[in-house]
C-alpha cells in the first residue's frame, strides 16, 4: 500500500468547535463548491475563507465537528482540498465524513501544545508521525488501521461506488 | 477459546453482528454491515442527488429501503430552496423512491418512526446526525454523511467501528413538570460533549418502563450531544403498543444478553432530579433552572426533532391553560409532525396554546436551525426545546440560546424570564 503523506501550512483552532460555525446554517441552500468554501469555519474565524490555499490543514482541539451532518461542509471541502485535519479528537459523525470525502484524518492529543498556525507540518498519515518542520520536532498520532488509509487514498466513497459501477458496466458488455 | 465462555453482548453489538452476518462481534472490531433502512431531507438531499448523479449511479439499490422527507426549509424560504425541494421531487420519480414525504408531513426523523418505517433490530444509518433516536425502537441508528449516503444507496451496506456501551441507569419517579428532557440534559452535563464518543448509550433501569415512547425519543435523540453513535432503549410493551397499527411488517427484537458487557454506567436518581437547563454556547453547559431563573428572554421555542412530540405540546398547554404569555415575549410552536399537528388540534391542545399567544408554525425543523421562521435577531435570548444551542445556530451569533424543557420554556413564556415550571402544577 502506497503512504499517504502531506506537507502544507497550519491553521490552529481550539476545542469544540461544532458544524455551526465551522458551517452556518444559513447557507444550507448553497449548492456550488467553490461558494460554499467562501463559509467555512466563518463562525471562528473570517480570516480562513479569505487565505486558506490547497493543501493547508486544519489544527484543532477536541471534539473537533461536533453537531450537525452539514453537507455544505462536504461542498466546500470539495473544492478546497485541504491536506488534512488533525485535532486532539474528533466528533464522530465528523470523523467518518471525512474518510468519506477523502480528507485525511489524524488524532494526536499533542497536536495543539505542538503546533501553531502558520507551522509547516509533513504528516505521514500511514504511521501517525507529524513532522513540524517550523520547530524541527516530531510528534505521533494515532495510527488509523489500513483499510481507512485505503479509503482515504482512494478519494473515499465516491470514487469506489464510481468504480464498482464501471466494473458492473464493463462486466455486462462484457458478458453481451 | 471457547465460544461459550465469552461475556455475553449488548443490543448495539448484537444488531452489528446480525447485519455483518456473523455471531459475535466486540467492540473496537471493524464490520461491514448490511443497512434496512436510510434517509435524507431537504438541506442534505438536493447535495446527495448532485453527489449521487457525479457518481454515476444508475439505479438505488433498494428504492423501498430510502426515506426522502423534505422538512427542514418548508415551504421554501427562497427560490434557491424551491429549486432544491425540485431537484429531489424529480430525482424521487426517477428512482421510483417508495416512501418519500413532501413539505407537509414534518421532521424526517418523526415521520420515519410514526410510519412504522423504524422497527427494532434495525441498522439505519441515514444523512442526519440525530438519527441516533431511532434507538428508542430498539433499533440501531446513527448519522452518516453524504458521500457515505450515497455509498449506501448504492450497495446497500456500510462499515462499521462496533462500539462499546455505555448504561444511563434511571431508577425513582420524576416529579411533576420534570420530563425526559431534564433527563437527558442531566446525562449529558454529567458526560460532556465527548463523554460518550463514538460509544452506544443505552438508557435502561426500572423508570424506563415508565418513560412513554415520546420520552424515549428526546432521551436517544440527543444522545449524539455527548458524542454517541446511537441512543438505545430495549424493547418493551411500549415498543410493541406503539408499534401496533403502524406496521404489518415482522420484525425481529434484539435485547441484551444477561451478562452483557458495559463500559460504564451511570445512575440517576429521577425523584431527586430538577428541570435542567443548558446554556449557551454549549449544549453540555448545565445548570439546574434556579441557578438562572430571572434571565430576561425575548422568545421561546417548543418545537424540534427533540421535543415536538404530543407530550411536549400538552405538558406546555398545562402551564399555559388560562394563562397569556408575556407582553415582551415571543412563543412559537412547531408540532414534529402532521400525526402531532392533528392530534394536539383535535384534543384542543394547540387551541391552549393560540389562545396564550403562541405562533403555531408548520410541522419541520423550524426555528431550531436558524434559516427559516422565528430567528433570532443580535443580542435577543432565547429559551428552546430544541437540542443545540451553538453560536449562531438559530440567527444571530450575537444571540444567546438557552435549551431547557417544553414545560420550562413555557412558564418561561409566561413570565418573560427562566422560570422553574413546578411553580405551575
Amino acid at each position: 500500500m502506497d503512504e499517504l503523506i502531506r506537507k502544507g501550512r497550519t491553521w490552529k483552532y481550539g476545542d469544540n468547535v461544532d458544524t455551526d460555525q465551522i458551517y452556518p446554517s444559513k447557507y444550507m441552500d448553497i449548492h456550488e463548491p467553490a461558494e460554499a468554501a467562501k463559509h467555512l469555519m466563518e463562525g471562528v474565524d473570517l480570516q480562513f475563507a479569505l487565505e486558506v490555499r490547497k493543501g493547508d490543514f486544519l489544527v484543532t482541539g477536541r471534539n473537533f465537528g461536533l453537531g450537525s451532518i452539514r453537507g455544505g461542509i462536504h461542498l466546500a471541502f470539495e473544492h478546497l482540498k485541504l491536506g488534512g485535519i488533525i485535532a486532539e479528537s474528533f466528533s464522530r459523525g465528523f470523523f467518518r465524513n471525512c474518510i468519506s470525502e477523502g480528507i485525511p484524518v489524524l488524532e494526536c492529543s499533542e497536536v495543539c501544545a505542538k503546533v501553531d498556525t502558520g507551522d509547516l507540518i509533513e504528516v505521514n498519515f500511514s504511521n501517525g508521525e507529524i513532522i513540524n518542520h517550523t520547530k524541527n520536532e516530531i510528534i505521533k498520532g494515532k495510527k488509523l488501521p489500513d483499510f481507512i488509509i485505503e479509503k482515504i487514498i482512494s478519494g473515499g466513497s465516491i470514487p469506489l461506488v464510481k468504480k464498482i459501477f464501471a466494473s458492473d458496466l464493463k462486466g455486462r458488455r462484457e458478458n453481451g | 477459546m471457547n465460544e461459550l465462555k465469552k461475556k455475553g453482548m449488548t443490543i448495539a453489538q448484537k444488531i452489528l453482528a446480525l447485519k455483518s452476518g456473523k455471531r459475535r462481534v466486540e467492540a473496537g472490531e471493524f464490520v461491514e454491515a448490511n443497512a434496512d433502512l436510510t434517509i435524507t431531507n431537504d438541506t442534505s438531499g438536493h447535495l446527495l442527488v448532485r453527489t449521487f448523479r457525479q457518481a454515476g449511479i444508475p439505479r438505488i439499490w433498494d428504492s423501498e429501503k430510502f426515506v426522502v422527507c423534505l422538512d427542514h426549509l418548508v415551504p421554501a424560504n427562497n427560490p434557491q430552496t424551491a429549486s432544491n425541494h425540485n431537484l429531489i421531487r424529480q430525482f424521487v420519480q426517477e428512482q421510483n423512491i417508495k416512501h418519500f414525504f413532501d413539505i407537509n408531513e414534518g421532521i424526517h426523523l418523526h415521520v420515519t418512526v410514526e410510519k412504522g418505517l423504524v422497527r427494532p433490530g434495525m441498522l439505519i444509518p441515514g444523512n442526519d446526525s440525530h438519527c441516533t433516536m431511532f434507538g428508542a425502537l430498539g433499533a440501531f441508528g446513527t448519522g452518516i454523511s453524504i458521500p457515505e449516503t450515497v455509498e449506501l444507496l448504492a450497495t446497500g451496506k456500510l462499515w462499521f467501528k462496533v462500539p462499546s456501551t455505555m448504561k444511563i441507569d434511571l431508577f425513582g419517579s420524576l416529579s411533576q413538570m420534570v420530563t425526559p428532557k431534564d433527563i437527558i440534559l442531566e446525562v449529558i452535563g454529567r458526560l460532556k460533549a465527548d463523554g460518550a464518543m463514538y460509544k452506544a448509550v443505552e438508557f435502561s433501569g426500572d423508570a424506563v418502563k415508565t418513560i412513554n415512547m415520546d420520552g424515549r425519543l428526546t432521551l436517544c435523540n440527543m444522545a449524539v450531544e455527548m458524542g454517541a453513535k446511537t441512543g438505545i432503549v430495549e424493547p418493551d410493551e411500549t415498543t410493541m403498543d406503539y408499534l401496533k397499527g403502524r406496521t404489518d411488517q415482522q420484525f425481529h427484537i434484539v435485547k441484551n444478553d444477561p451478562d452483557a458487557v458495559y463500559e460504564r454506567i451511570e445512575s440517576i436518581d429521577l425523584s431527586t432530579l430538577e428541570p435542567k437547563v443548558s446554556l449557551p454556547h454549549r449544549v453540555d453547559n448545565v445548570v439546574s433552572v434556579n441557578e438562572v431563573k430571572g434571565v430576561k428572554i425575548n422568545q421561546a421555542f417548543i418545537g424540534s426533532c427533540t421535543n415536538g412530540l404530543f407530550s411536549d405540546l400538552k405538558i406546555a398547554a398545562q402551564i399555559l391553560q388560562g394563562r397569556r404569555i408575556g407582553a415582551s415575549v415571543r412563543l412559537i410552536v412547531n408540532p414534529a409532525s402532521k400525526e402531532v399537528y392533528l392530534k394536539t388540534l383535535n384534543e384542543g391542545v394547540l387551541e391552549i396554546l393560540i389562545e396564550s399567544g403562541a405562533v403555531i408554525c408548520n410541522p419541520g425543523c423550524g426555528a431550531c436551525i436558524g434559516a427559516t421562521k422565528g430567528v433570532l435577531g443580535e443580542g435577543e435570548v432565547c429559551i428552546s426545546s430544541a437540542n443545540r444551542n451553538f453560536r449562531g445556530r438559530m440567527g444571530s451569533d450575537e444571540a444567546k440560546v438557552f435549551l431547557a424543557s417544553p414545560a420550562t420554556v413555557a412558564a418561561s413564556a409566561v413570565t418573560g424570564e427562566i422560570t422553574d415550571p413546578r411553580g405551575f402544577v
